[in-house]
């Protein structure tokens, strides 16, 4: 049961074919099966899964999800159940309130199985920056699942869940969704509401949904979208429903290629693999051209001054006064303040900080963060002109697909430039999509779709005709 | 690219070993010589982007309301006194 997905699922619960009870329980067995391998999860939390699916069993909870396990990335807050970021500053931290999207999802009657692993702060393409524990690949248990949302994708693929949230500041959806052979899609900048979502970078941060399939990303994405008044960078436009837009057709569309995303630097088989996705929807009769996008070449340095710029600002508050960790060693406020900051954060958020900090400092405002919201400027700029005459984008979601743990673990600026493709996206602000595409030596290979600004429809579109033509969301992990 | 770590870290609130100063101090350089490369771009005529998605700062009215859950908040508190956060002295007597 747990293996279906979400739209499989709700049509047997809506005639009695099975009971939210047994979809859950099926889930948990799953878990205990392989959570000792996979390590998706910070917490579980099935007593409230039961009792919750129980409610949905006797009609007393209802919605467009009810009965649906679903994974929450553990940066999102959620009343009185432990959100850690995967960090040591927060290990004790049990939030008085819930993510607006938590509450959506209880309003919807999903069933929060628990809460996923993720890079510390959602800082890292590997969750080997998690101060808990390393996910492992469903699909190679030597290879990482991806990151920042590697325990959500992880989850997903390896059956452990049927739905999954995930946050994506420079690609933490869309590369882990792709390392791991599922759908996963960062919507348009202040498309869904971040209240209560941990802040890491506030002007690229964005929550979207991890799927099986594209039916369940435009279900959950209608649960998810809409204004909220609690977050002030949330639009105020009526949210779609995004299930009209399953269509198998995409006549009339452009899809414009990615011509710097697709040369030197991407794996052999990803770029045959986009190459072939790209005749088959031209076979579905779509327009296909090539389009240069000149200064994405520029986006990691970009991307890599201001997020840490914003996260060494949004990180400011912990220092061990109103929660989470405080260091023993205080003797007076500043000492207490670095002692603190220097136990409870790891390796890559302090390198983080230090480098935000650096590059926001008196002296190099100018030459460093300045420099890098006007570059921003032309890459959003670029991606303007493109969807001049294109009204998707396609590239591969990441030049390579999932590597070895350890690999990449000791060269932090290797591990930046592996986010070339999906970087961009945030900066511009636009939505993109990653969906399972074909197989490198075994390790799946994503698709991304890039749209314009709201338009997550003619993504959906695009992928759903791209999906239906296809079988590669079907195959499965064996775990071993 | 030369780094006043110390300096930086003093900023950061960040304490850090004398092994941690020279790895971060490294890292740093490598990682802002990379960035060197946007000041090949002229960019003397061209605005800032700070959000992607143009908006407008949103005000609401100033109306207090109750907070219901203070017991949850103070219960995260590292140290409470009276219902309030327990901090090290900061003024000396």
């Amino acid at each position: 049961m747990n293996k279906k997905p979400a739209h499989e699922l709700l049509s047997l619960l809506k005639n009695k074919k099975v009971s939210a009870v047994e979809i859950v329980k099926s889930t948990y067995e799953q878990i205990e099966k392989h959570e000792k391998e996979i390590s998706a999860y910070v917490t579980l939390t099935k007593e409230l899964a039961l009792k919750q699916a129980k409610a949905v069993d006797e009609g007393k909870r209802s919605g467009p999800l009810a009965g649906i396990p679903i994974a929450v990335k553990d940066n999102m807050c959620t009343k009185g159940i432990l959100t850690t970021c995967s960090s040591k500053i927060l290990h004790n931290y049990l939030p008085p309130y819930n993510a607006t999207i938590v509450e959506k999802l209880e309003a919807a009657g999903a069933i929060t199985i628990g809460k996923t692993n993720l890079d510390e702060f959602a800082m890292g393409s590997s969750t080997e920056n998690s101060a808990i524990k390393t996910t492992k690949n469903p699909w190679n248990l030597n290879c990482v699942p991806g990151g920042s949302s590697g325990g959500s994708a992880a989850a997903v693929a390896a059956d452990e869940t049927v739905l999954a949230l995930g946050s994506d500041t420079g690609g933490s959806i869309r590369q882990p969704a792709s390392f791991c052979g599922i759908v996963g899609m960062k919507p348009t900048y202040g498309r869904v509401s971040r209240y209560g979502l941990v802040a890491f970078a506030s002007s690229l941060d964005q929550i979207g949904p991890m799927t099986k399939d594209v039916r369940d990303c435009a279900i959950l994405l209608n649960v998810l979208s809409g204004y909220d008044e609690k977050d002030s960078t949330s639009a105020k436009l009526e949210a779609p429903d995004y299930t009209k837009a399953l269509i198998d057709d995409v006549k009339n569309l452009t899809v414009g290629i990615i011509d710097e995303l697709m040369g030197e630097g991407v794996e052999g088989s990803t770029k045959e693999a986009i190459e072939k996705a790209v005749k088959l929807l031209e076979s579905k009769g779509a327009k296909v051209k090539k389009v240069s996008l000149p200064h994405l070449k520029y986006s990691v340095a970009t991307y890599y001054l201001i997020a840490p710029a914003e996260a060494s600002s949004n990180l400011g508050r912990y220092d061990g006064v109103k929660y989470g960790l405080r260091s023993k060693e205080a003797k007076d406020l500043i000492t207490m303040y670095k002692n603190t900051r220097a136990e409870g954060f790891g390796p890559e958020v302090k390198r983080r900080i230090l480098l935000g900090t650096y590059a926001l400092s008196a002296g190099y405002y100018d030459a460093y963060y300045l420099k890098a919201l006007k570059v921003r400027t032309l890459i959003k700029e670029d991606f303007e002109k493109a969807f001049k005459d294109c009204d998707v984008l396609i590239s591969p979601t990441s030049p390579i697909p999932a590597f070895k743990i350890g690999e990449k673990a000791n060269d932090p600026l290797s591990m930046y430039l592996s986010d070339i493709a999906t970087i961009p996206v945030n900066l511009a602000g636009l939505p993109a999509i990653s969906i399972p595409c074909g197989f490198a030596n075994g390790l799946p290979i994503g698709l991304q779709i890039i749209g314009k600004a709201f338009d997550e429809e003619t993504i959906l579109k695009a992928a759903y005709t791209y999906e239906q033509n296809t079988n590669w969301h079907k195959e499965k992990a064996e775990i071993r | 690219m030369k780094i006043n770590i110390d300096q930086v870290a003093n900023l950061a609130r960040l304490n850090l070993t004398e092994e941690e100063k020279k790895l971060y101090g490294e890292q740093l350089s490598n990682i802002l010589d990379h960035a060197e490369e946007l000041q090949k771009l002229n960019t003397d005529k061209v605005a800032p982007t700070s959000h992607a998605i143009p908006m407008k700062n949103v005000f609401r009215e100033d109306k207090a309301i109750p907070c219901k859950n203070t017991k949850d908040i103070m219960a995260n508190a590292p140290e409470e006194q009276d219902h309030m956060f327990k901090v090290p002295r900061i003024i000396e007597e």
